[in-house]
């Protein structure tokens, strides 16, 4: 209790020392390694995703086929071998970096703007309104995401777009728990008060005064909300419901290599390998942001 | 407590109509049609709407459902479309399967876990913490049936120990649980070790030692019961996940459960079998969550308390 | 002689080696206590008092805790170099210790019963139910219904819950209680209750006690003898009559100038100037000249022990000096 009421103390110092806080949060992240290599990491993912399209041609280095050169053992010409089609495995893990991390950076965009608003109109106006939310979340959390996924791809064809959509759908009743759980405490914070009797509107109140001192938990989700969807996304792929082939996306890649790995292993090692480094970025990267964020927690 | 259960179970019923009414609702949307699919190559559009009737997929989808709905509530489930056997009958033939997966699953997580998150926080920054951290942070990041991939190429390729697939014996359950468990080992393991380094710091464990307790049985008996309620928490959704969400385990290893049952109905747009199984998972789920909720008030006199108002 | 003490400490060090630095917790302590005395530790918040207390059963934590001493006995065993086993033996069976705040002391996940029970099994060769049984009677004995031995501790008040914590402390008969602010997080009519219960069971079971506290009120009520910690030291010990008559340490003088008088309203209270020191940055010889009235260049660079009357000692340079005396008058 005593610790719940000094976090709400420290967030309310927030809205007055912003920069120092950034600062502050900075300062604490840096001190932790293991972070700071997640932190490392992923930007040379986001740079890997960004610019590996200007580096090689879809049609020529990713696509297209030469069975001569199939199932290619790793070598110096072919760092992660060639698969069934003769395709080089590395430039394709390379190409795929940008449809998983975009699949995950959209889909929690979009489980952000659903869940977060929801969380907010739910936490903020309580009540009716807030009941009717959770049971809303209940009954779309009762569904294992994977099993609700792969209802949403059938339900609306095979892309990249639905995908994003159908992940996105999926965890957004996590970032609605997430914010109205931050909310509830600053709800009667008496700087709201003020604000109100200051005639802010509710929209105002909310988005101004409520959402900037709930938001530590909500960046942490967002880290680890990116990580769970990637993960997500390659199990959809595998399960041949993701990206459309040929598209290089991870999971589907594993999901092809599969069928030749009794002799032809490293067709499923490396794109694992890929997804295994995006989410342990990522994850690490939470990690490291909610320890900064609450050194209080940290013990 | 009986009240408080009961109230519970009441209020799962609207849960399982929303359940049943989306996922009616998004096999409705999907293209495809498993009328046309089931017919003869050379029917006549006349015969096709036969079909339909006879397989009761006549009508608006609001028809549909409502009809779908009222079988519902008197207990029926309806007939799988492409099976042509009653969905309950269908489902239950994969329970076994799916239990005996997901509690040896759980058991191989929690041999792991607890012992591993307890001595992580009563060994607090010392290198068996950080490992524990790291190997339970590499556990959550890998994707399981990538895992499971190469548990199959280690040994059941290379060594020869176990099957690569299939159901049967003993033998066929230990890779895909040893795969299962070790996914869910990585996030038992964290909330172990972080309940555990909550409780670590209470004053009554100074009052035990203080009395003469040892060491192990102040981290044993004093420390770990009061550390259980957000472990069980966990446990709770994680077997609960276990019972349908596997999907691409199952796959993985051709485990003939739920999950991979729900996939196949959804992909040959067989919707009563589709919603069946999700409502039926749905309450699965529900009930696990229901049995969490009861064990915390033997773990935790103080939940005990507010269920008895 | 020695065999009448029940306590022997020689020269206790406790430090804390954190990240932000050194905490001196207790520096250089020397405390003996005859068999069935009772003695108050008196000091302001972070002067060492329950660190003191913890290095007495070996429960300071380590890390980041480190506790060094010349001797440190208790009934005339070595405690420091006792192995672990033998030391589970005498807690709460030799020396037991009641904890500042009641709230936070006790399991909440066990009923009282069981956790009364638990202290008594452990150490008497005894059934879990004859454990059981006895546990109620010791309830009863601090004043609660025996019956109420099966409820949880949120099911008690907070004076209820101390009386808790004594039932576990005294539960074994131990020769030596330490009793650390047991009435601090309590309300003032129930502190009196709590004194009342300390005392008539310590005289029940001879036991002797320490008790920690900053309210010279409780000292007076139910101490033999007094010693005033100041920055992890004893810097002035003695029998109530020494250290409440003839007080001789400028810090001992400074608390009872704080005390409200109540018999004459219209007097000032005399606040000593200052903060206690920061303890991973201690002022060089006396820690409290930087606050003392009295302090001269001396004071800076050492302290010494000066030895009033057999039972009265002060740790104060200036009383090297013949005719140095403090403001506060002797009363015979």
């Amino acid at each position: 209790m005593a610790r719940k009421k000094k976090k709400a103390e420290v967030s309310g110092q927030k809205q007055y020392k912003k920069r120092s806080i950034a600062a502050e949060v900075w300062r604490n992240y840096k001190k932790n390694p293991s972070a700071m290599i997640a932190l490392v990491l992923v930007v040379i993912i986001v740079f890997v995703a960004i610019f590996a399209q200007f580096f090689y041609d879809f049609k020529k280095d990713i696509v297209k086929q030469h069975i001569k050169e199939k199932f290619q053992k790793p070598s110096a010409e072919h760092w992660f071998g060639t698969d069934n089609y003769g395709r080089d495995v590395f430039t394709r893990v390379i190409y795929g970096t940008k449809y998983s991390l975009s699949v995950g950076v959209v889909a929690v965009a979009i489980s952000c703007i659903v869940g977060v608003t929801l969380g907010l109109i739910a936490g903020y106006y309580g009540g009716f309104i807030e009941d009717l939310i959770l049971r809303f979340c209940e009954v779309f959390t009762g569904i294992p995401s994977i099993l609700m996924g792969v209802a949403l791809m059938t339900a609306f064809g095979q892309s990249i777009g639905v995908l994003m959509l159908a992940i996105g759908l999926v965890y957004a009743p996590m970032y609605c728990r997430t914010t109205r759980a931050a909310v509830l405490p600053v709800r009667d914070q008496e700087y709201i008060e003020a604000a109100r009797v200051a005639g802010v509107g509710d929209l105002g109140i909310m988005f101004n005064h409520v959402l900037p001192n709930a938001l530590s938990p909500i960046i942490v989700q967002v880290t680890m909300g990116v990580a769970s969807a990637i993960l997500c996304a390659s199990g959809l792929s595998f399960l041949g419901l993701g990206v459309p082939i040929p598209m290089p996306e991870w999971g589907a890649m594993l999901s092809e290599g599969r069928e030749f790995m009794r002799d032809y292993m490293y067709l499923t090692i490396f794109p694992g390998l890929a997804i295994m480094i995006t989410v342990l970025s990522f994850n690490l990267m939470g990690d490291g942001l909610r320890d900064a964020l609450d050194p209080k927690l940290k013990q | 407590m009986a009240r408080y259960i009961i109230r519970r179970l009441l209020l799962m019923i609207p849960v399982l109509i929303c359940v049943s009414f989306v996922v009616f609702f998004l096999m409705d949307l999907a293209p495809g049609d498993i009328v046309s699919q089931m017919a003869p190559a050379d029917a006549t559009p006349e015969q096709i709407e036969m079909l339909r009737e006879e397989m009761g997929l006549n009508g608006s989808v609001l028809q549909r459902y409502g009809r779908y709905l009222w079988n519902l509530l008197h207990g029926d489930m309806g007939t799988s479309l492409s099976l042509k056997r009653p969905v309950m009958e269908v489902f239950i033939e994969r329970l076994p399967a799916t239990l005996k997966l997901a509690f040896a699953s759980i058991v191989i997580a929690l041999l792991i876990s607890i012992p591993l998150g307890i001595a992580a926080a009563t060994h607090h920054r010392t290198w068996l913490d950080g490992s524990s951290v790291v190997l339970s942070m590499i556990s959550v990041s890998m994707p399981a049936f990538w895992l499971g991939l190469l548990l199959i190429f280690a040994f059941s390729y290379k060594i020869k120990l176990f099957p690569s697939g299939g159901s049967g014996s003993f033998k066929y359950l230990i890779l895909p649980a040893l795969t299962l468990g070790t996914e869910q080992a990585g996030n038992l393991t964290r909330i172990t070790r972080s309940s555990m380094l909550d409780v670590i710091r209470q004053d009554y464990l100074r009052t035990a030692r203080a009395k003469g307790v040892s060491e192990k049985q102040v981290i044993r008996k004093h420390a770990l019961k009061n550390a259980l309620i957000p472990i069980i928490t966990v446990l709770g959704s994680t077997l609960g996940n276990a019972f349908g969400g596997a999907v691409a385990i199952e796959t993985v290893f051709a485990w003939p459960g739920i999950g991979r049952l729900t996939v196949a109905a959804i992909n040959s747009r067989d919707m009563t079998l589709a919603t069946g199984c999700i409502i039926m998972f749905t309450l699965m789920l529900n009930l696990t969550l229901l049995i969490v909720d009861i064990a915390y008030a033997y773990v935790d006199p103080r939940v005990k308390a507010r269920y008895s108002k | 002689m020695e065999n009448n003490r029940i306590l022997d400490i020689e020269n206790l060090v406790v430090r804390f080696e954190t990240d932000d630095g050194i905490v001196r917790a207790v520096n250089g302590l020397s405390l003996q206590l005859e068999k069935g005395h009772s003695i108050g530790l008196v000091g302001e918040t972070g002067a060492g008092k329950t660190t003191t207390a913890l290095s007495i059963l070996r429960l300071v934590p380590d890390p980041p805790g480190v506790v060094e001493c010349e001797k440190l006995s208790l009934d005339g065993r070595d405690i420091i170099s006792m192995p672990i086993k033998e030391l589970e033996q005498i807690r709460g069976k030799d020396v037991s210790m009641i904890f500042q705040d009641p709230m936070t002391a006790l399991n909440p996940v066990f009923t009282v019963g069981e956790q009364i029970a638990e202290s008594i099994f452990l150490h008497e060769d005894v059934s879990r139910a004859e454990a059981t049984r006895r546990a109620i009677d010791m309830l009863e004995l601090v004043g609660i219904p025996g019956e109420r031995a099966n409820e949880y501790p949120h099911q008690f008040s907070g004076g209820m819950k101390q009386r808790v914590v004594i039932a576990i402390a005294l539960a074994c008969h131990p020769k030596l209680l330490i009793a650390d602010e047991p009435t601090t997080a309590l309300d003032v009519t129930i502190q009196a209750q709590m004194l009342d219960l300390i005392r008539s069971l310590r005289e029940k079971y001879s036991t002797s006690l320490i008790m920690i506290t900053h309210d010279l009120g409780i000292v007076a009520e139910i101490c033999d003898e007094v010693a005033v910690m100041y920055a992890g030291s004893i810097i002035e010990k003695g029998t109530l009559e020494d250290v409440f008559n003839r007080t001789k340490h400028p810090y001992t003088e400074g608390l009872f100038n704080s005390i409200p008088n109540l018999n004459d309203r219209k007097a000032m209270l005399t606040p000593i100037q200052g903060f206690t020191p920061d303890p991973t940055d201690l002022p060089s010889g006396c820690a409290f000249w930087p606050r003392c009235p009295y302090a001269c260049e001396v004071c800076k660079k050492e302290q010494k022990d000066i030895r009033i009357s057999d039972t009265h000692y002060v740790r104060c340079s200036r009383y090297e000096e013949k005719d140095f005396r403090i403001n506060r008058k002797e009363i015979s």
